[in-house]
């Protein structure tokens, strides 16, 4: 098991872990399960400016199409270029190799954001 | 697990692509028990299965198949099915979510002393995929690797008495296995065992979609429905007029099967969204159509779909698909999208 100590997760799926006003983030492992096969990402251009809790972008797997909400505000400093054409990364190790932006200038409004031993119980229950 | 037709199946049993892949290279085990079976006897047998489908069952000896449609007066598909011949009448192989509305019509077409829905007695486990004819004859004291595409045999598998189809729904060779539905957890036990070393996974309905879809075969539900004629799914080849009067007859006379109310295509599109059901399809921004099933290939590594355009859109026409707001273009292609390599 990955160490999750450092990550914060919204109820629609999505992790970050922020580092300072460096934030990185991508979905769990609960959410990778439930979409099965990911084939493709629809992720926001370096420079784009995301609002915490607004959707920044889509998950699209065999099964289905699923939109992404951003756990944090900020700046995409780098999109993970990986995902382009292996988008499957997020499938096999998705707190590592899978993430998928990096966002300089993070700003979490706080509140709502849970930690490994919330949202386990969110998605066990 | 998802509900299917009243049913609980699994949607995968590892994951959509290993099972897909397994089927396409080495082989793959379904349990597609939920399908329904009705089976007709009797002297008059014939005469009733020929006026329910669209295609010729005349022509089938005992223990051959075919393919073909059932239509309503208006000429819409009730249902594709598969027909038997068999030593005293007819097995006619239904849609698991068509079954009561299937049932209901061949009641209303014949009597019920002529045919019996015997869907809860029958099991059906598939075995599909290049090792899959090995597999099986290995485990089948007859001669199975010869039975001919749409032929069947009473047999026995793995010691349980089977009729061994050589039928499919993935491109691949390989066969069905209609069966007492007490015996299937035996035999589904025993193929597993025997084809573990062969590479065989069990698969589910996801895999099952994503290989129909690019072997070109038509979803009932998606890709057609009790409003969708035959000629305008692509399924004109099933309608055989000159065997004389069946349901639905008289109103696909009045149809040109060269140039049917709606066109059915195969699409390929750039990159790897997929384009799903009910999407539209677009030309010069304007609706012309739309997507009846979509996937991402994982033997052609991008996204297929097939779609149902208005019958007046020349063939050369740009294309594109609404993906969720996003614009993709689509490029028609001949079906089916993957054909197996031959003598594999």
């Amino acid at each position: 098991m990955a160490d999750l100590s450092n990550y914060r997760f919204t109820a629609s799926h999505e992790w970050v872990r922020i580092d300072g006003s460096s934030a990185t983030i991508g979905i769990s492992d609960h959410a990778q399960a439930q979409l099965g096969d990911v084939i493709f990402l629809e992720l926001p251009a370096a420079g784009t400016e995301l609002k915490a809790r607004a959707k920044f972008g889509a998950i699209e797997s065999v099964k289905a199409a699923s939109d992404l909400y951003a756990p944090v505000g900020g700046v995409v400093a780098e999109v993970n270029a990986a995902l382009t054409d292996r988008p499957e990364l997020v499938n096999s190790d998705p707190y590592g190799e899978g993430w998928m932006l990096r966002l300089d200038s993070a700003t979490d409004d706080g509140g709502d954001l849970l930690d490994e031993a919330g949202y386990t119980k969110l998605v066990g229950a | 697990m998802v509900e299917f037709g009243g049913f609980d199946m699994p949607l995968q049993y590892s994951t959509i692509r290993e099972e897909h892949i397994a089927v396409r290279t080495r082989c793959g085990l379904f349990d597609l028990s939920h399908m329904g079976e009705v089976r007709f006897s009797g002297d008059r047998a014939l005469d009733v299965v020929q006026s329910l489908v669209t295609n010729d069952v005349a022509r089938l000896e005992v223990g051959g198949a075919l393919y073909g449609v059932m239509c309503n007066e208006a000429g819409g598909i009730v249902d594709d099915v598969v027909v038997y011949r068999e030593d005293a009448g007819y097995m006619v192989v239904i849609n698991a979510a068509c079954r009561p509305k299937d049932v209901a019509w061949m009641g209303e077409h014949s009597a019920d002393s002529m045919f019996e829905d015997i869907g809860d007695e029958v099991a059906l486990l598939a075995v599909q995929g290049p090792r899959a004819v090995a597999l099986v004859s290995s485990l089948c004291p007859d001669d199975v690797a010869s039975l001919r595409p749409f032929h069947s045999k009473d047999s026995t598998v793995a010691g349980v008495q089977a009729s061994v189809s050589r039928t499919g729904y993935t491109g691949e060779d390989g066969f069905e296995l209609y069966v007492d539905a007490a015996d299937a957890p035996a035999l589904w036990d025993s193929l597993l065992e025997a084809g573990g070393p062969e590479g065989l996974i069990p698969c589910g309905l996801g895999a099952r979609d994503t290989l129909r879809l690019e072997a070109g075969l038509r979803l009932y539900g998606q890709d057609m429905d009790d409003t969708t004629d035959p000629y305008s799914c692509g399924l004109g080849w099933t309608v055989k007029l000159q065997k004389g009067e069946f349901i639905g007859k008289p109103a696909l006379l009045q149809l040109d099967p060269s140039h049917p109310p709606r066109r059915f295509v195969g699409i390929e599109l750039e990159g790897r969204a997929i384009a799903r059901h009910g999407q539209q399809m677009l030309t010069a921004g304007e609706a012309v159509g739309v997507v009846t099933s979509g996937t991402y290939s994982f033997t052609l590594d991008h996204s297929i779909a097939t779609a149902s355009l208005d019958g007046d859109i020349p063939a050369d026409t740009e294309l594109s698909v609404d993906i969720r707001g996003t614009v993709a273009a689509a490029t028609v292609v001949p079906l089916p999208f993957y054909r197996r390599p031959k003598g594999a």
